[in-house]
């Protein structure tokens, strides 16, 4: 089994900087452009993509990919579109991560074995669902699990150290998505005051590598975030370049 | 603390809402095993709910009918106009004693934003009301009614504008304001343990009705009928008769223009499996996943999903579930109008016309109890709108 996401950090640390994971809605401004933004953005040093699946109910995201979203949804892109997009993809950049990032609902109404069979054989090495916690997750890792996809958890501001050590309990070849902020996603001015000693007391316990998202937008904050994560995740900022006609790039 | 029926229900929510719900549970836990909340609750609702509500026998529709006898829990007789109060005095006192310093809510007819308002100015907490905005447009009155409060009301414009639109950005609010602010929840879905403890306060409808129908009539009702949106009216007036297996359950859904015409809110009876607003439920969503905008005549049953339990009430054969169209709930809403000098919300309407179809198919010993839930007062311009635009059809 390829171990992309893990060698993706690893290969980032050696190069001694954070890895760079790449969030974008798929779909928006459409398909054609998405598949050229992946391109572009691994072209511009991206470790790490992850496929968002626009959503009718997208209640964690903030506006800008609120707005990303509905617009894909109008053009009638679904999760099929979106995983026929991964596995395109793949044959061209054979060695970056790919994350399925998406709400439950999506995967859960696809049939959890379908949509298992599907994102293998895509190649996407990891699932990310912002609406299924620890207590709810077993049903998709128990379909996951043997055909070689991994899960990444999210932590909280207001994870206990205890259950971030349960969240990534035997899992590999992932990372933990540590979110920086109470809040939804979308840029942030100034990251809390907080978040170094948060981001270190995680790293102190955890087994997989930690990433920092949620309200980082340029590469100064992504330098800062690097001191104390093994990488960092951009998602708003990019969809904004996209938004305004831009290729997808840090500030 | 129990998070699943059967299948149903659960915590599908941002990790972030882990920890307050957690807060949540806990707290909640320990409010019901203390006897000075039950007693203030229970001293609120008498002394300023107005409570017990009565049981109405609807004498002159029954015997129109000519079978089983009707018999009304006037829910719409609550100070607010519907049962939505019980609940929200439950939860600010609950904020209350968590120590919660604002009130947040969503609404779709508004009836649960008033209630929240409300209570809000009862405990002078600050308070947002999310409502979409085409429900800002066709319930003008409940709006002002808010703001005449002292409630902040948010029109959320995105998604399809409504009832699960104004959840959603209910949720990124608790999400980024979770630490001092109580999300105030109308209805029985949600994560765990919202939908327990939003039928344990809305229980105090069928607690009450099994007792008056015990000492009006000598004997238990033989069905206890009642709408179904989310179905927290439905949950309160089940929860009495939960034991009495004479009692036949009866949910009441929105079939708006009717099943086939795919313009609905009969979550149980249209829709599939799949996760919404922190459960697993039985929802209206389109093949690929994405969740559908629902029709209903009644505002307050226009919502995409159901309460997890009835869910399960469902699959177990404990309750049933039938389906009201839009026409047959205006009649129904005239019959009692007429009748019996009530005007009741169109909500209440579906679970009445169910019973005015079961009732002259059975004898006059039997007695079929409706939760009249609330007043049509905020209806009336709906209603004549409907008939206006029927009445144009029908003349084409």
């Amino acid at each position: 089994m390829k171990q992309r996401i893990t060698n993706a950090f690893a290969k980032a640390k050696a190069e001694g900087r954070g890895a760079f994971v790449a969030y974008l809605t798929m779909g928006f401004p459409s398909l054609a452009a998405s598949e050229q933004a992946v391109d572009d953005i691994i072209a511009g040093g991206a470790d790490i993509v992850e496929f968002g699946v626009p959503f009718s109910d997208p209640f964690a995201d903030g506006g800008v990919i609120r707005s990303a979203a509905y617009e894909a949804l109008k053009q009638g892109v679904t999760l099929d579109d979106i995983i026929a997009l991964a596995k395109r993809l793949r044959a061209k950049h054979p060695e970056t991560g790919f994350v399925l990032f998406s709400y439950y609902n999506l995967i859960f109404s696809k049939g959890l074995e379908n949509f298992a069979d599907a994102v293998a054989d895509a190649g996407i090495d990891a699932v990310l669902s912002v609406d299924l916690p620890l207590e709810e997750r077993d049903e998709l890792l128990s379909v996951l699990a043997p055909r070689g996809v991994s899960y990444v958890p999210l932590i909280a501001p207001n994870t206990p150290i205890e259950r971030v050590k349960e969240s990534e309990a035997g899992l590999e070849n992932s990372f933990l998505y540590v979110i920086t902020v109470k809040g939804t996603t979308g840029a942030r001015t100034e990251l809390p005051s907080d978040l170094t000693s948060r981001l270190d007391a995680i790293r102190a316990v955890a087994h997989l590598p930690v990433a920092a998202g949620f309200g980082i937008s340029t590469k100064a904050q992504a330098d800062e975030v690097s001191r104390h994560a093994d990488g960092f995740i951009v998602g708003s900022a990019l969809v904004k370049c996209l938004a305004e006609g831009k290729k997808p790039c840090l500030g | 603390m129990k998070t699943h029926y059967g299948i149903y229900g659960g915590q599908y929510v941002a990790e972030t809402l882990m920890a307050p719900l957690k807060e949540l549970e806990s707290a909640y836990e320990a409010a019901k095993n203390d006897p000075a909340f039950t007693r203030e609750f229970n001293d609120i609702l008498r002394d300023y709910v107005g409570r017990e509500s009565p049981l109405t026998y609807a004498k002159r529709l029954s015997e129109h009918l000519g079978g089983a006898r009707i018999v009304l829990k006037r829910e719409d007789l609550n100070h607010t106009g519907a049962h939505k109060v019980n609940n929200t005095i439950g939860q600010a006192l609950l904020a209350r004693r968590m120590g919660k310093k604002r009130l947040i809510a969503e609404t779709g007819a508004g009836m649960h934003g008033v209630a929240t308002a409300t209570v809000a100015a009862l405990f002078g907490m600050p308070c947002t009301v999310y409502m979409g905005a085409i429900d800002v447009d066709r319930q003008a009155p409940n709006v002002e009614r808010m703001k005449m409060l002292g409630a902040t009301v948010k029109a959320v414009s995105e998604g399809s504008a409504t009832l699960k639109d104004a959840m959603n950005e209910a949720l990124r609010d608790w999400v980024a304001n979770c630490d001092d602010t109580f999300y105030v929840i109308g209805t029985v879905a949600g994560p765990a343990p919202y939908p327990e403890m939003v039928r344990d306060f809305q229980s105090v409808i069928g607690v009450e009705a099994r007792r008056q129908c015990l000492e009006k009539y000598g004997k238990l009702p033989d069905e206890a009928i009642a709408c179904v949106g989310g179905g927290s009216n439905a949950m309160g007036l089940f929860a009495g008769f939960m034991d009495d297996t004479s009692v036949k359950l009866v949910g009441v859904e929105a079939g708006g223009k009717g099943i086939a015409s795919g313009e609905h809110a009969a979550s149980i009876n249209g829709g599939r499996l799949g996760v919404l607003h922190g459960a697993k439920t039985m929802l209206l969503e389109t093949p690929d996943g994405n969740i559908l905008d629902t029709y209903s005549v009644s505002a307050g049953l226009d919502y995409p999903g159901v309460g997890p339990e009835h869910c399960h009430l469902h699959d177990i054969g404990r309750a049933e579930y039938a389906v009201i169209t839009d026409d047959e709930a205006i009649a129904a809403f005239d019959a009692l109008c007429r009748f019996e000098g009530i005007i009741p919300a169109l909500e209440s309407s579906h679970a009445l016309a169910e019973a005015i179809k079961r009732a002259p198919k059975l004898g006059k010993d039997k007695i079929l109890l409706v939760n009249l839930s609330g007043r049509g007062d905020k209806d009336m311009e709906n209603v004549m709108r409907y008939k206006k635009a029927r009445e144009a059809a029908s003349n084409v």
